[in-house]
């Protein structure tokens, strides 16, 4: 099984690796104010182009008068 | 109304390679059904072979496991990445030509196998068939893909990554060592060549790919494309981000081991298959884990369920994923797999997690992408995607409850002995008894297929209603910029 003498050591490089990134994500502010980051992805701008009547756009831009300009090329 | 869109502005996000991706998707998932119902009518009756080289099960097996996989399930993942990662990161493709490099690339990688694996050339790999030349266009294919993907992320508007990107790129850079390790050949002419490793070490190098193809490829990657997309079409925030986050890392650290389960009872060492079986018996924390956490997105909001049929198959899709990864580990356990293994239940266990958990994953994905890549926010038709959702789930049940009952009728088939030790059935005599089950998982086979047919029509009717309109990208005052938070 000479194979093993590869695979488990890449393995285990890999292991090694996946934690050097942790460490960095850990370090580097990836975990802070975790619950917030879950909820950005409903807050961003509306997910589809101009020209349509669109809820999400009026409640990405209250200024109601801008919002045709704003989303329109 | 033709105002421009300056740098300042932060211009628009590049979807012509989603778009493209997402029709690919589709067409490639027609295709592949299809190859899968002719390849189960032909298990049920041979003469369907028609005694034509090129359309014989050995040949189109692979065609439909590749066409699947990597040509429905690959441009999902590749689409809805480059998706996911620019409204996650607030900014433009990094290298938008790459991209479209990434798109006709891949597809020129579908047609090689599209081509090669019906006219019989093959490593004999599983998954991994395809030969050598069409091996180092992967490559280049998928370096480009890690380029455009992390190039991305490193110019990212937003400081912290959204956890669906991480399971994309552990999906993106696993799947290069995997492919580069398994697929180091030797090649004897353009078109065939021998694998670097020879017998038990080749079978498990080639289960060490296998099953972390399963891991990254159909896991991960998919887990990636459920983290967001469940959240926006439930318009609801994950069920728990912390746990996501958890369900990452432990889901990344324990998958890389479990390979040696697919060789229970072979050559391969007894302490290596026991080392697979206990990581395959862990990986079902972290499994049910992302499970809940998808599910539960839902909570105080279960009418949703009843409502909007895209999230019907979102959410069915995460019990199937819950079902199959409940079920892998259970068919790892020695004493199970020694009933379980050769049988037709791997092929039920497997199609709880294609047609369940990455068709239906898929499938949900993309109603939502593709009414948006036409400036919509729905399909044509909703009715039809309800119609697709429930005619595509009868058909897995029919499916995957028909290959139950095969595979275990057929393990205690095999494994009956008289008293006087000769074996109570010959090998043929289970493969009559399997013929009805073959026909019901025929006709769930073709039931899947048939809703595919309905996404066909509503995906076609969706695009001549609508026109892409160019979706700007949030202005730095909306978002956090990277950096900017103390």
């Amino acid at each position: 099984m000479d194979i093993l003498y590869l695979l488990i050591p890449l393995s285990t490089l890999l292991v090694l690796a996946i934690l050097g990134v942790f460490a960095w994500a850990l370090n580097g502010g990836q975990f802070e104010e975790i619950e917030r980051e879950g909820e950005r992805i409903l807050t961003e701008a509306p997910d589809i182009g101009s020209n349509l009547d669109f809820d999400q756009a009026q409640i990405a831009t209250p200024e109601e008068e801008s919002r045709p300009e704003q989303f329109r090329l | 109304m033709a105002q421009s869109i300056t740098p300042q502005q932060g211009g628009v996000y590049e979807d012509g390679t989603v778009r493209l991706f997402t029709l690919a998707a589709v067409l490639w998932g027609v295709v592949g059904m299809a190859v899968g119902v002719l390849i189960a009518a032909q298990l049920t009756w041979p003469e369907l072979n028609f005694g034509i080289p090129w359309l014989s099960y050995g040949r189109l097996r692979p065609l439909h496991t590749n066409a699947v996989i990597f040509a429905f399930g690959g441009c999902a993942l590749m689409g809805s990445s480059f998706y996911v990662v620019q409204r996650t990161s607030q900014v433009r493709l990094f290298m938008p030509k790459l991209a479209a490099f990434v798109f006709w690339g891949w597809q020129l990688v579908i047609l090689a196998a599209a081509i090669s694996l019906p006219m019989g050339y093959t490593q004999g790999k599983e998954y991994a068939e395809l030969e050598w030349p069409i091996d180092v266009l992967i490559t280049l294919v998928w370096v480009a893909y890690a380029v455009v993907f992390f190039g991305t992320i490193g110019i990212r508007k937003v400081r912290h990554i959204y956890v669906a990107n991480w399971f994309y790129g552990a999906f993106i850079l696993t799947v290069a060592l995997l492919h580069i390790v398994n697929s180091a050949a030797i090649p004897v002419s353009a078109f065939k060549s021998y694998s670097a490793y020879a017998g038990v070490q080749d079978a498990m190098v080639q289960w060490w790919y296998g099953h972390n193809a399963v891991g990254f490829f159909l896991t991960a990657g998919f887990l990636g494309m459920m983290y967001y997309f469940i959240p926006k079409q439930a318009e609801r925030p994950i069920y728990s981000y912390r746990l996501s986050i958890v369900h990452f890392w432990a889901l990344i650290f324990t998958y890389m081991w479990a390979g040696p389960h697919h060789l229970h009872y072979t050559a391969l060492p007894d302490w290596a298959q026991s080392i697979g079986m206990i990581f395959s018996l862990v990986l079902l924390a972290p499994s049910w884990g992302g499970m809940i956490n998808g599910v539960m997105t839902l909570s105080g909001a279960w009418h949703k369920l009843r409502d909007d049929p895209i999230l019907k198959f979102l959410i069915v899709a995460l019990s199937f994923y819950g079902m199959a990864t409940f079920e892998g580990p259970m068919m790892s356990i020695k004493t199970v797999n020694a009933l379980s293994h050769y049988t037709d239940w791997t092929v039920g266990h497997v199609h709880a997690g294609a047609l369940g958990w990455v068709g239906l994953m898929t499938i949900g994905t993309l109603y939502y992408m593709v009414p948006r890549m036409y400036g919509q926010t729905r399909m044509y038709s909703v009715k039809a995607i309800e119609l697709h959702f429930w005619i595509s789930t009868l058909g897995i049940v029919l499916y995957i409850a028909a290959m139950w009952m095969a595979g275990v009728m057929q393990g205690l088939m095999w494994r009956a002995v008289n008293t006087d030790g000769t074996l109570v059935y010959s090998f043929v005599e289970s493969v009559k008894a399997t013929f009805p089950f073959y026909v019901i998982r025929l006709a769930g086979g073709l039931l899947y297929l048939s809703g595919m047919g309905v996404m066909v029509w509503n995906v076609v009717k969706t695009a001549q209603a609508g026109q892409y309109q160019p979706l700007r990208i949030p202005t730095a005052q909306n978002v956090v910029i990277a950096g900017a938070h103390a």
